[in-house]
């Protein structure tokens, strides 16, 4: 048993220390916003919010992250707002297939949180999420759309 | 000859599942009947809305639903095609959404929906014609309504943004008043179809109809899906293509947590059954399985390549694809013979979401949930898996987390199914993990190339041969649409005429396929055959005029006096890019050309080097003649998305062959560009009219050529085997 803060709510699962966070969130809490793309690490699709840092969560245990902050996408939008990063998504029409871009999503809203006016340098290092459908070019106009609003 | 092939796996449907009538569907259908006193049959969608037809359901409340039969993977062709229907319908666009008809309910009502297969970039192009006839025919029915209900001629009446009036006395209506009536009317024999020039919904760039939830994880894709009493299973299907499961050692893990079965899955894969997938995989990766590896064990990518080189050789039988002249005896006695050798890997298309279908099996329903690029073929799979009647069989298509043409295929519904038969009652989800799909995909298949040019003695080519050796898609995927053993779809791209046209004229032409099939199972990857059809012979062009002593540009457009559509987007990239006009210190142009899916698309791209191996691509300039573009942000996006697809695999694809079986096992080596390494796509569209052509994959035949091209402007080095990363060449 681990008790996760996820989205301001504690929740109690039923799994093992050693479970990946990625698992947690999607099996046992039911918030399946966050995506299983590699498992490894590599790709970006189960990015979340730890103390406000992006993690990939496919890497961390849940026994690493209890008690922390956790924010996944569906706990962006606060107080029914969506979350600037999210309007400026929609606004440029980002999302192809869609399946990248909730990590995509996360992994932006931490940048802006710590560096909110990010130059193209700052966004090629800090973005590293893969996305096969190619939506590169509408997510650097949406995240100096929403570094804008 | 005929190109007009479907790519995918067309759904063996046996006659049983066509010859349902509407009567027997309404039982377990969304879609039931409803038999009022008088008048035709109305049909009701799932809410109980009156369906004007097929493609159109519209609410009380002037919602309009529109069905869209193919599949969205992130193309746009779910809002394409609704613009289409909305277009000639002439709804309010704000009160438009979608739904997808199951194949189930379109086999029972003798395939209303026509083609389900979303592949070959046809999704708009092969079904505008009959969802704009859908469109209007509705239009007229819901006119039709109000003008009775007013006792006026219809003719007196007009539409605009779904509100109906009649001129003379000013009455109005809207759609969602009249749509009962409506559709109880005969539908229209014949209807006339809008010029696309007074097009107002379509031709324009609109934001899609499924981007809201997607930027808020409310979006349900096939891993997503949930249902009472679920299960999850992790598969292991043998490593070596082939081969067999010889035994496993269920009692190693019976006491693993959350562990309730542990089921073989035809003869060649075991999957292990949990409470939740995460303990489904740990429980598989723990379970001892010995497999029977079979000869293919002994094959390698050098096997592979030897074998393949050997069909390189002109005295190896070989199929003729396009040929005019004598190209043998024009390269004998010409002046000046140019040849050279290119080879391209396999490929993976690894979509971000791994396979997966979820099913329910009882022995008097079979119910699949997933994403796929096929309902039908899906549906077909599930029959046969299940052993069900097709009336006991249905498919629910899910968001598609990328498609790229591996989610035509359905080895993964068949799995499914074949795991909860064995569990009735139970719903099971099956999800491979990453390093499954990397191992069990449906490979881009493995070529190899000589070209051979020949010149007279005042440089003009008198000769061209262009020989391919290696892998069929249809030998392995579609073996019936082989003509005479020949794969007419290895010659995308260089056919003589069709829908992907080599846009060259040589006075003595051969191009022709050695036929060699290794074991690795290959599928239709995104571009197809236009890929490496488009390498060769582009980047050989290139090798052509440095040998004629021209400029790329110019030595192509002599060739291309008889292809004016061809030359069209090449001409129009050449001028975007500023071809001819000095590139900025230390960037160096290249450009390509190629026709595939019925449209001409052109390439250019400027890059600098750094110490002869480091690539920056500074700007891609890409232009499209597809005849009619009917969403250009969409468009705009689909060329973009050509580019990383095509440039990752440049770059960082490439899946080899070690003892049978693939070597790359994830993301960590099989690498995917990231934005760092993408610059802006430069679109440029120059719809001609009068022709239908796809977009999801023509432009990714000139990614790689355009970038290769500009690779060697910049070194002087002929880059001829991929991916770059096996040469020490890669992103800045």
């Amino acid at each position: 048993m681990a008790s996760l803060k996820i989205n301001g709510k504690t929740i109690n699962v039923d799994v093992e220390d050693d479970t990946p966070l990625l698992w947690a969130i999607r099996e046992n809490v039911g918030l399946t916003g966050t995506k299983y793309g590699c498992g490894i690490a590599q790709c970006g699709a189960c990015t979340v919010h730890v103390d406000g840092v992006a993690m990939r969560s496919c890497g961390v245990t849940v026994g690493e992250v209890a008690g922390k902050d956790i924010t996944t996408i569906e706990g962006l939008a606060a107080g029914g707002v969506m979350h600037k990063v999210q309007l400026a998504w929609i606004a440029s029409d980002v999302p192809q297939c869609g399946y990248c871009q909730s990590g995509m999503i996360m992994a932006v809203a931490a940048l802006l949180k710590e560096n909110p006016k990010p130059s193209d340098d700052d966004i090629n290092d800090a973005i590293t999420n893969i996305c096969r459908c190619g939506t590169f070019q509408q997510v650097r106009e949406a995240i100096h759309a929403a570094a804008n609003a | 000859m005929n190109l007009q092939i479907n790519q995918h796996v067309m759904p063996k449907l046996n006659r049983r599942a066509f010859v349902i009538g509407t009567a027997t569907a309404g039982a377990g259908l969304a879609l039931g009947l409803d038999l009022p006193f008088g008048g035709p049959a109305v049909v009701r969608a799932a809410d109980g809305a009156p369906e004007v037809n097929a493609w159109v359901v519209i609410r009380p409340d002037d919602t309009v639903v529109i069905r869209i039969a193919r599949s969205e993977m992130g193309q746009g062709t779910l809002t394409g095609l609704a613009q289409l229907v909305a277009e000639e319908l002439e709804c309010d666009w704000s009160k438009v959404t979608t739904e997808y008809p199951t194949p189930g309910q379109s086999v029972a009502r003798k395939r209303a929906w026509g083609d389900f297969s979303t592949g070959g970039s046809r999704g708009i192009r092969t079904s505008q014609d009959y969802v704009r006839k859908g469109g209007a025919t509705a239009r007229v029915m819901l006119i039709q309504a109000a003008a009775n209900e007013w006792k006026v001629p219809a003719a007196e009446c007009k539409v605009s943004n779904g509100v109906i009036t009649h001129t003379a006395s000013g009455k109005t209506t809207t759609y969602g008043k009249v749509a009962e009536a409506a559709a109880k009317l005969e539908p229209p024999a014949d209807v006339k179809l809008k010029d696309p020039k007074d097009w107002t919904i379509a031709g324009k760039g609109l934001k899609r109809l499924d981007t809201v939830d997607k930027t808020t994880g409310k979006m349900i894709y096939g891993i997503d899906v949930k249902l009472p009493g679920m299960l999850n299973a992790a598969i292991k299907d043998c490593p070596v293509f082939g081969g067999k499961v010889k035994s496993f050692d269920e009692a190693k893990i019976a006491n693993m947590k959350g562990v309730k079965k542990v089921v073989p899955v035809g003869d060649s894969a075991v999957a292990v059954v949990a409470d939740t997938w995460w303990h489904a995989k740990t429980a598989l990766d723990a379970l001892p399985i010995v497999w029977d590896e079979g000869d293919n064990a002994k094959v390698s990518s050098e096997t592979i390549a030897k074998w393949l080189a050997e069909g390189l050789d002109n005295a190896q039988p070989a199929y003729v694809g396009n040929q005019n002249g004598d190209a043998k005896a024009a390269i004998a006695s010409g002046a000046k013979k140019v040849e050279a050798v290119y080879s391209y890997p396999y490929q993976n298309h690894a979509t971000m979401e791994p396979m997966n279908a979820t099913v329910l099996y009882t022995p008097d329903k079979c119910e699949v949930w997933c994403g796929t690029q096929n309902g039908e073929a899906a549906f077909a799979a599930a029959l046969e898996a299940s052993g069900l009647p097709a009336e006991k069989v249905d498919v629910h298509k899910l968001m598609l987390g990328g498609g790229f043409g591996r989610r035509g295929m359905t080895d993964y519904v068949r799995q499914a199914v074949a795991i909860a038969k064995q569990m009735p009652g139970t719903p099971v989800k099956l999800l491979w993990s990453r390093e499954e799909d990397m191992q069990h995909g449906k490979y881009h298949p493995v070529t190899q190339c000589k070209l051979t040019g020949a010149f007279d003695a005042d440089n003009n080519l008198v000769a061209l041969h262009y020989r391919l050796s290696g892998q069929s898609i249809l030998f392995s995927v579609r073996p019936e649409a082989l003509q005479n053993g020949m794969d007419p779809a290895a010659f995308q791209g260089v056919a003589q005429s069709g829908e992907a046209a080599i846009g060259y004229s040589v006075p003595n032409l051969l191009v022709e396929h050695s036929m060699r099939n290794p074991h690795v199972p290959p599928g239709f990857w995104r571009g197809v055959n236009v890929n490496h059809n488009a390498i060769y012979m582009e980047c050989f062009m290139d090798e052509l005029a440095l040998a004629a002593g021209q400029d790329p540009l110019e030595f192509r457009r002599k060739l291309m006096g008889k292809h004016p559509k061809h030359l069209a987007v090449l001409n129009a990239v050449a001028e975007k890019i500023g071809w001819g006009t000095p590139a900025p210190q230390g960037v160096y142009r290249g450009i390509a050309q190629v026709m595939g899916y019925g449209s001409y698309v052109a390439g250019a791209a400027e890059i600098s080097v750094t110490d002869g191996s480091k690539i920056k691509v500074h700007r891609i300039v890409a232009s499209t003649d597809p005849g009619y573009v009917v969403n250009p942000a969409q468009v705009e996006r689909q060329i973009a998305g050509s580019f990383v697809y095509g440039l990752s695999a440049l770059f960082y694809g490439g899946c080899t062959v070690k003892d049978g079986r693939i070597e790359q096992t994830n993301f960590d080596t099989y690498n995917s560009m990231r934005i760092n390494e993408m610059p802006k796509v430069e679109a440029v569209m120059v719809p001609s009219g009068g022709f239908w052509g796809g977009v999801g994959e023509p432009t990714i035949g000139v990614a790689a050529p355009a970038v290769l091209n500009a690779y060697f402007a910049a070194t002087g080095k002929r880059i001829r085997s991929f991916p770059l990363r096996n040469q020490n060449i890669s992103f800045a």
